[in-house]
């Protein structure tokens, strides 16, 4: 359904004299199937936005290609306008309209009629649960009502394929919780969704497929089930008191059965084990015998952040 | 056909944007109205003209050709409020006209300059002006003219610099020079030669002359054909310059 190849793009920014160059995105791959949630997961200024906003025509790339549903991005963007609907991370509704006028006013730019526009709008306000505000101000709505709104908006010409960039972020858990029915709702209407987030969760229990992208490259692609797979083994977390982190640092360091540690904020290690069963009694004795405080020991199967860990070396919790 | 629709559309929704806020209603109304009745007394005597009449026929095209450039050069406010909310880049993802943004938003602008005309000539005629109706549509069609090309330039460089801040000092300095150099509060008559000289570069002293002389009943004085002919080009140019900005503004 979307096919990029090398997409890139810098910008310039000036701060005071000196001109830097962001390479927002550099060399961009994907391929996303149709009918599926795909996820595009990645600390903030990773350059999703950017990616986000050269596949919706609003930014020209500098370089790369991709074809949108058929439609060539960069020979024919008014069909790939007309195939797609893009809902931006920071809002696109006006405070003095009401959601009923901004849902007509943005199907007739799609070149809607307007008895078409009406009944259309009157369909998105009622599946979105919004009838009861329609006549109201944007100004008036509550943060999960007014990015409801923007989803319909998005998706009011019934395109094949929906961008929306970060929907989820700043809302409450239950609108959340809300807003990813929403989500899901679209994929069973026959659409294919592009998020962005930078949720782990988020990518996790509601993405078909992601692709995790930092300092503007794509570094890992596939469903959340097969990226933590390919990380094999467990993660041991071991909770120790924050002086004592350096310490079982360098005694973890060499052992042959750890492939790999993390140190934690709150004191302690995150250990990356072929097998937790057989790890965690070394574990304890090596504590043990260095008369560390131990708090707590943990075993758990390795998370999207770990992942992330591996492919780019931190954690996305941190960044 | 598209764009006539695609114009039409954002005409409709800006017009009815506006209409919702009365504040703005009045302030476009009562502005005006203040000028008209609190300083046009000051000028028969101040002009040295004979009637009051006669002081409304220089005045009043003068006024008119204010409130077009101030009434244009500050609606790029209204457009970055636009950008911010995101409603420009949502409308950008479509496949609306990228001119018919641009020209939707600023045949508003001409239609309520034109309410604000119509109220100042009507109240006007109650002075005494007299001014032939073929002059005085020729003498609109001039003051829609410049409101064109006012609104578009200042939506054009609101999407260039993208902020209040950067606005405001640019469309003052602007504005300034302009004004001073135009004759419009009072003609440049009474200026020392080198003044006249240095007004003959401003577009809008040009356009000021032709209005007068409308209102003065002189349809056939070179200066209305001249006048015209310098702000439609310069009305095409601002318009062409500022739909690019809309084809290709970066957020
Ligand atoms: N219009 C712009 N001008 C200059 N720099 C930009 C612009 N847009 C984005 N950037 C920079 O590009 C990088 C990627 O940003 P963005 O795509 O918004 O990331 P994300 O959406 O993943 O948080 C950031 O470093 C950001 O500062
Ligand atoms: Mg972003």
């Amino acid at each position: 359904m979307i096919e990029t190849r090398g997409l890139r793009k810098s910008f310039r920014s000036r701060a005071g004299r000196e001109t830097k160059t962001v390479e927002a995105v550099r060399g961009v791959d994907l391929d996303v199937p149709a009918g599926e949630i795909f996820g595009f997961l990645g600390p903030n200024g990773a350059g999703k936005t950017t990616t986000l906003r050269m596949l919706a025509t609003l930014i020209e790339p500098d370089g790369g290609e991709a074809t949108i549903a058929g439609a060539d991005l960069l020979k024919d963007p008014g069909g790939v306008r007309r195939r797609i609907g893009y809902v931006a991370q920071g809002g696109s509704t006006w405070d003095d309209s009401t959601g009923r006028e901004e849902l007509v006013l943005h199907a007739r730019m799609y070149g809607i009629g307007k008895a078409e526009a009406l009944r259309r709008a009157a369909r998105a306000l009622e599946a979105f649960q919004l009838t009861e505000f329609a006549d109201r101000k944007c100004k008036t709505y509550s943060g999960g009502q007014r990015r409801r709104v923007e989803i319909a908006l998005g998706i009011i010409h019934e395109p094949k394929i929906v961008f929306l960039d970060e929907p989820t972020t700043g809302l409450d858990p239950q609108s959340r919780a809300h807003m990813w029915d929403e989500i899901r709702r679209l994929r069973a209407d026959g659409m294919t969704v592009f998020i962005t987030t930078h949720y782990l969760d988020e990518a996790d229990a509601l993405c078909d497929r992601i692709a995790i992208m930092d300092h503007g490259e794509v570094v890992a692609e596939g469903t959340p089930t097969d990226l933590k797979r390919e990380i094999s083994g467990d993660v041991v977390q071991v909770g120790l008191d924050v002086t004592a982190t350096g310490e079982a640092e360098k005694l973890f360091d060499g052992e042959e059965y750890v492939n790999r540690l993390e140190p934690l904020d709150e004191g302690g290690l995150r250990l990356f084990v072929d097998e937790g069963a057989t790890a965690i009694p070394r574990i304890l004795r090596r504590v043990d015998a260095a008369g560390l405080d131990l708090r707590s020991i943990e075993l758990h199967r390795p998370s999207l952040d770990d992942v992330f860990l591996t492919k780019t070396g931190r954690s996305l919790r941190e960044s | 056909m598209k764009l006539a629709r695609d114009t039409w559309l954002i005409f409709q929704r800006q017009l009815h944007l506006l209409l919702r806020n009365p504040v703005w209603v009045f302030v476009g109304v009562f502005q005006p109205v203040m000028y008209l009745l609190l300083f046009a007394p000051l000028l028969k005597p101040a002009l040295g003209a004979a009637t009051q009449a006669e002081a409304y026929k220089i005045f009043v095209p003068g006024l008119l050709v204010l409130l077009a450039i101030f009434g244009g050069l500050f609606q790029g406010f209204g457009l970055i409020a636009e950008l911010r909310a995101g409603v420009i880049e949502r409308s950008r993802v479509t496949p609306v006209s990228r001119l018919a943004l641009l020209l939707g938003r600023s045949l508003r602008d001409v239609v309520s300059l034109m309410a604000q005309a119509v109220i100042i000539t009507l109240l006007a005629l109650l002075f005494d002006l007299r001014v032939f109706i073929g002059d005085l549509l020729l003498a609109y069609l001039m003051l829609a003219l410049i409101a064109l090309m006012t609104s578009a330039v200042s939506y054009g460089v609101a999407l260039k610099v993208k902020s209040e801040n950067a606005l405001a000092p640019l469309m003052n300095t602007v504005a300034q020079p302009v004004l001073l150099l135009s004759g419009i509060l009072l003609p440049l008559a009474f200026a020392p030669g080198w003044l006249q000289g240095v007004a003959r570069w401003n577009p809008f002293s040009w356009a000021v002359d032709g209005t007068r002389a409308l209102f003065s009943g002189d349809i056939g004085d070179d200066r209305v054909w001249q006048g015209l002919a310098i702000i439609t080009v310069l009305a095409a140019a601002g318009v062409y310059w500022a739909a690019r900005q809309f084809a290709r503004s970066v957020r």
